[in-house]
């Protein structure tokens, strides 16, 4: 078992691109994600790292950057919040076109306006087609391990795909958390030198990023997306050899106390834990409710989210961010999921902790109170954002 | 020579999905020379020989470098390329080269 330290979880995604031998980093700093570049910046200066990393003007140019380094070859890193990745997003759709296993963090942050440091999910629900493989995660041990898994998923031959970590601004880039850190041979074993398939070198030119016209362009477009979709048996496969590695098993969908729940919440990001405090109080007075945590957003789990809600009744959805005139992105996305099932749970969304407002514990039980009642009157598919001053 | 298929590259139109290489990377250098951008001219250059002093003025102001000397010192636009802009025609001293509308065959 790895050393177990108390860190700030921004300290320790650094410490992890450092451990994978990353070659370049590009960054721009931006609030809540500073921290990360940082701490890179300082390691790279201090030669514990053998890395280049730019100090670019923009993220437009921190993501060119990463394309130009992984198109040459080099294992290459980035990380941004809200507006940087708003900045960023023309560029984060050519580096899936073009298949460079890029990786990001992003510390996810409320997209403006009105302006807003805090924390939801709207920056990187903006990007939610670029085809990016896309991981959610709940803690800063779960940042830390998905920096190895990330490359060796995306680096694979029969995946290559840039990767993106999201991760909550504030309530987990700032927060010190313990993280068992992972000895180096452990890493070197599982997380071999990055070998490209294609790459930029004048013995063997090729081209990248060339045109293509409306003959061809549909046929680039099945090619990413079949590709996308059948990237899930590497991911099974690499968190299982993670686990085995580490003693930590993670699954594209999680559940907790799911089996016999009439209810389910369903969340995204650090949530889930404040929601299994909330579902441990609501199985202590007797009600059937219980959690499903999305850890995988693209490629989306469809098969793993429809085992996972078989038996429920009912799902509540919430979401960290509004598709602004329909409702929460990741409640149109479940009931898309569901919609050709014979079982089909009446499903009640509510977009909630948005721009970094707090969800305690008693508001995923109004949450559900809410839902169970409003679904036993009969409304099927209810939406609100909640705690709204009237 | 505006007949001739230049280099081995399939016409997009024929490829499918499972065919394109990863990332849709261009494995063969220098393939744009396959290309037929002879296609889109509306009207191609013709050259009064009797005008013509030599001078290259076109081979060097041609966006595309379509134009090449041939065996008796003239340059001569190969139509598989040129485009049609007309530039050689407006730099030439002499107004040796004029632009005619390319009719359908």
């Amino acid at each position: 078992m790895g050393k177990r330290t108390g860190m700030e979880v921004s300290i320790a995604a650094a410490e992890a691109v450092k451990q994978a031998n990353v070659d370049v980093v590009s960054a721009y700093p931006i609030t809540p994600q500073t921290h990360i570049v940082e701490h890179l910046s300082d390691i790279v200066a201090n030669g514990e790292m053998d890395a280049e990393f730019f100090c670019v003007e923009s993220e437009h140019s921190a993501m060119s950057i990463c394309i130009g380094s992984e198109a040459a070859g080099a294992r290459s890193f980035t990380c941004t919040s809200a507006q940087g990745l708003a900045l960023m997003a023309e560029m984060t759709f050519i580096a899936s076109g073009l298949r460079l296993p890029i990786l990001m963090i992003i510390s996810n942050r409320t997209l403006s306006s009105p302006l807003s440091i805090w924390n939801d999910h709207s920056d990187t629900m903006m990007i939610r087609d670029c085809g990016w493989i896309q991981f959610f995660v709940e803690n800063g041990q779960e940042v830390y391990d998905h920096v190895f898994i990330s490359y060796r998923v995306g680096e694979d031959r029969s995946v290559l795909f840039p990767v993106i970590i999201n991760m909550d601004g504030f309530i987990l880039s700032h927060v010190i958390e313990p993280i068992e850190l992972i000895e180096q041979e452990k890493i070197d074993q599982f997380l071999p030198p990055y070998q490209p398939l294609h790459r930029l070198h004048p013995d063997q030119p090729v081209t990248m990023g060339a045109f293509a016209l409306p003959a061809i362009f549909a046929e680039t477009k099945k090619a990413q997306e079949v590709a996308l979709k059948s990237s899930m048996p590497k991911i099974l496969e690499i968190w299982k050899a993670f686990g085995d590695m580490t003693g930590r098993y993670y699954h594209p969908v999680e559940t907790y106390k799911a089996e016999d729940a009439d209810t389910l919440l369903v969340t995204m990001g650090s949530i889930g834990e404040t929601a299994s405090v909330a579902v441990d109080k609501m199985r202590e007075e007797g009600r059937l409710v219980g959690l499903v945590k999305l850890r995988l957003w693209r490629p989306f789990p469809f098969e793993e989210l429809k085992q996972a809600t078989r038996h429920a009744k009912n799902l509540v959805v919430i979401d960290r961010a509004l598709s602004v005139g329909a409702c929460g992105p990741v409640a149109s996305e479940v009931k898309a999921a569901l919609y050709g099932n014979d079982h089909r749970p009446s499903i009640y969304n509510f977009v909630a902790g948005i721009s970094g407002r707090d969800v305690a514990p008693p508001d995923f039980i109004k949450m559900v109170d809410k839902a169970e009642i409003e679904i036993e009157e009969g409304k099927m598919d209810g939406y609100e954002i909640y705690g709204v001053r009237e | 020579m505006e007949e001739e298929v230049k280099g081995m590259t399939k016409p997009e139109s024929e490829w499918t999905w499972k065919e394109l290489p990863v990332g849709n990377v261009i494995l063969e250098p220098g393939n744009a020379s396959s290309y037929r951008t002879g296609d889109w001219k509306s009207f191609k250059p013709i050259l009064k020989k009797d005008l013509c002093i030599h001078c290259g003025l076109c081979y060097i102001f041609c966006p595309d470098m379509a134009y090449n000397l041939d065996a008796e010192g003239y340059f001569i636009a190969d139509l598989y390329y040129c485009k049609g802009c007309g530039i050689c025609s407006k730099e030439c001293p002499t107004q040796a080269i004029t632009m005619v509308v390319e009719e359908e065959k």
